[in-house]
């Protein structure tokens, strides 16, 4: 047996449980609130971290191309990084998933068996960490850029109006000498 | 984000789970992109608002006056006896927890302090500590608290996080208005000079020069003109727009930000070519220049003094009646305040289209009427050309402003005034609109840039559901009725949904407008090519 069919038949339970990692970052009435709300419009936050979750657990067991996980990485990271949390703590949840695993291997103890494709999961694992925090810079390096756009957008019509600022030119026909 | 500072022997002893006190142990901590800066000292004593001082919400020492309590639990006082809404809010709240999933920034942040109820909380604990019996007696048990400095900073924090978008109010069975809540908030901590810098800065400009940004009439104009030049590249039309002309039939209000911001700035250039069309009889006020009122984001009678020139100046110029620009907070001011502030405004005539012949018997009182109303009522009598396929390029969502929504029920008029003119229009779910709109993030003066991480955990819930009609249907433009709105959502948008842009609802009926005399468009409103048309269809 691969050690991606024995972790498929516990997806749910790993699911649950990893989703309960990231709702335990949050204070009690509001993970009760992100874990009971199922509607999407409502819940916007738990159901895009579950949702993103399920797809990376999902990609994982089924071997997908790193690039697969980005979208959602990108979905998930994009809201912790303009929560009340720390960078670390932002991206934490990817690493506790390798505890899950262990958890679920000793329970069925097996873990001997697997060591080698194991250690590739758990490889992969640490690159969606380090795909999580560059996408968590790029996040938090957007709210800088907003700052300065939203500048621009507010005063780019004055400074049209005072002269400040100009359009270059269509080039014209080259001229010849 | 927290900002790092842990040692490395420390990183070891993080723990990821939040402080299991109470909320009322848990002391707020102010973080950097959170909140905007306090109010400068002369914009304050420009509008004779007291306290004004250098101070700013990361220090410890706020400079507050030596009888702060007593100001503020006297003032409370004088605003229980004045209003009996905050009276009957204070009291009947029975904490069914129906408002505390309902707002924006509670559900972009997960933060507790932003669930309504915990929000009013706030308040009515040192409303029950001092001004009821059980609460004088029984104290904690009863849910008292004592007013301090600890409280006061809670209290900064988080009245200005909430934008006053009611939606948490359609939920309650009580009806318990929390944006009246954070209104009373915002008051008694205005009468010890803690305001904010976004806020007090429109205010003082609005005292002095009649609008926010603080523009002279000569300004107004040549922004305007500026206006005009573009207009005249894209349709060779030159149009004429008279200022201060008295004898006008309307005067046209709007708000400032639209001579100025993009892409509000289009919405304004829709006016001009909308009005030109019509050929109808209106001027611009330089000194009734905005239709906003941040005054309403400080205190009852700041909000009304500042509205006070729109009727003063209807009466100068001897207009029949007023017309309102896309304006969200603007609105609620005007419908639901205005009349009674400045009015009774018998000087004019019930608002009349002299275009159609429709009397606009819902403003007979207050003798304004809201661009939707007039431009929806002149589609369905068939007054303009239009050509909807000049829209084509944009797959539109429609955004509801929660004051022209949820406070006036200007539900109908925008979408079908974009029906008309655009041939792709998609909504978003259903509880993300109409009454039940979810609020930009960023309104009622909280459109600063220093707030930005606040701004975007707040526009979430709305751009999700933008998110969600993005990727099912392709949309790539959210409409909306307010200036607040265009100026803010693009930042929004720019975070949570890049490709779907922004614009103002008359935008696109400018975009779709034919113009008597005008030449072949080949750019649209943004001086942008006209991507080439799939054909035309005339309404």
């Amino acid at each position: 047996m691969k050690l991606s069919n024995l972790l498929s038949e516990k997806r749910p339970a790993i699911l649950e449980r990893w989703f309960d990692v990231v709702l335990e970052t949050y204070p009690a009435d509001t993970k009760n609130f992100l874990q009971k709300q199922n509607n999407q419009f409502a819940n916007p936050v738990g159901h895009t971290i579950h949702q993103g979750m399920e797809s990376i657990l999902n990609g994982l067991l089924s071997g997908s191309d790193l690039q697969e996980f980005s979208t959602p990485l990108d979905n998930i990271i994009r809201i912790r990084a303009v929560q009340d949390i720390a960078a670390s703590q932002a991206v934490a949840f990817i690493l506790s998933l390798k505890k899950l695993i262990r958890e679920e291997l000793e329970k069925s103890q097996r873990m001997d068996s697997f060591i080698k494709e194991l250690s590739l999961l758990e490889d992969k694992i640490d690159t969606l960490v380090l795909m999580s925090f560059d996408i968590y810079m790029q996040c938090r390096e957007k709210i800088y850029d907003l700052k300065a756009n939203e500048t621009k957008r507010l005063t780019y019509r004055l400074l049209q109006r005072a002269n400040l600022v100009c359009e270059v030119e269509e080039p014209g026909p080259q001229q010849n000498d | 984000m927290a900002k790092f500072s842990a040692k490395p022997k420390d990183l070891a002893k993080i723990r990821y789970t939040p402080p299991k006190t109470e909320w009322t142990e848990t002391p707020v901590e102010f973080r950097e992109h959170m909140f905007c800066h306090s109010a400068k000292p002369k914009d304050l004593e420009t509008v004779g608002f007291p306290y004004g001082r250098a101070w700013s919400a990361k220090d410890d020492d706020w400079k507050l006056p030596d009888n702060w309590e007593q100001i503020i639990l006297q003032g409370m006082k004088d605003l229980l006896g004045k209003y009996r809404s905050f009276q009957l809010f204070m009291d009947i709240c029975v904490r069914c927890g129906a408002c505390a999933d309902k707002c924006h920034f509670f559900i972009g942040s997960g933060d507790p302090k932003n669930m309504p109820v915990l929000r009013a909380e706030l308040l009515r604990s040192v409303y029950r500590g001092n001004f009821t019996l059980a609460g004088k007696i029984l104290r904690k048990l009863a849910g008292a608290r004592d007013l301090t400095v600890g409280v006061l900073k809670e209290w900064w924090y988080y009245f200005y996080q909430c934008t006053e978008c009611r939606r948490c109010s359609v939920f309650c069975p009580y009806g318990i208005d929390t944006a009246e809540i954070t209104m009373m908030g915002r008051e008694l901590m205005n009468m010890i000079g803690l305001q904010l810098g976004w806020i007090g800065g429109p205010v003082a400009a609005c005292y002095m020069k009649g609008n926010h940004l603080g523009l002279e009439p000569h300004t107004i104009k040549s922004s305007i003109e500026f206006f005009l030049d573009d207009i005249e590249t894209l349709t060779g039309i030159k149009i004429e727009p008279s200022f201060n002309r008295k004898g006008a039939e309307i005067l046209f209000v709007t708000p400032s930000g639209d001579l100025f911001a993009n892409p509000g700035t289009y919405t304004a250039m829709g006016y001009l070519m909308l009005f030109h069309e019509l050929g109808l009889d209106y001027t611009w006020s330089t000194y009734a220049s905005e239709g906003g009122n941040f005054g309403f984001f400080t205190s009852n009678e700041m909000a009304k003094r500042l509205n006070s020139k729109i009727y003063a100046e209807a009466k100068r110029l001897g207009v029949k009646w007023i017309l309102g620009g896309e304006c969200g907070h603007m609105w609620r001011v005007l419908s639901q305040y205005m009349d009674t502030w400045n009015g009774p405004a018998d000087f004019m005539e019930v608002p009349k289209s002299p275009i159609t012949g429709t009397v606009f018997d819902n403003a007979k009182s207050m003798k304004m009427v809201h661009i939707a109303e007039f431009t929806a009522d002149l589609i369905k009598h068939n007054k303009l050309k239009l050509d909807k396929s000049r829209n084509d390029h944009l797959n539109v969502t429609f955004h509801d402003s929660c004051n022209t929504s949820r406070g006036m029920g200007l539900l109908e008029e925008p979408r079908y005034i974009i029906n008309n003119v655009c041939n792709h229009f998609h909504e978003m779910p259903e509880n993300t609109i109409r009454e039940k709109t979810f609020c930009c993030g960023s309104g009622t003066g909280l459109n600063a840039s220093e707030n930005m991480e606040l701004r975007m955990r707040g526009g979430f819930p709305r751009a999700n559901a933008v998110k969600y009609v993005h990727e099912r249907y392709g949309v790539n433009l959210l409409a909306n009725v307010c200036a607040i709105d265009r100026a803010t959502l693009s930042a929004s948008m720019d975070y949570w949904v890049p490709g779907v842009g922004v614009a103002g609802v008359h935008e696109l009926v400018g975009n779709a407008l034919i113009m008597k005399g005008e030449k072949e468009r080949t750019q649209d409103m943004r001086l942008e090519p006209l991507p080439e048309k799939e054909g035309s269809e005339n309404v």
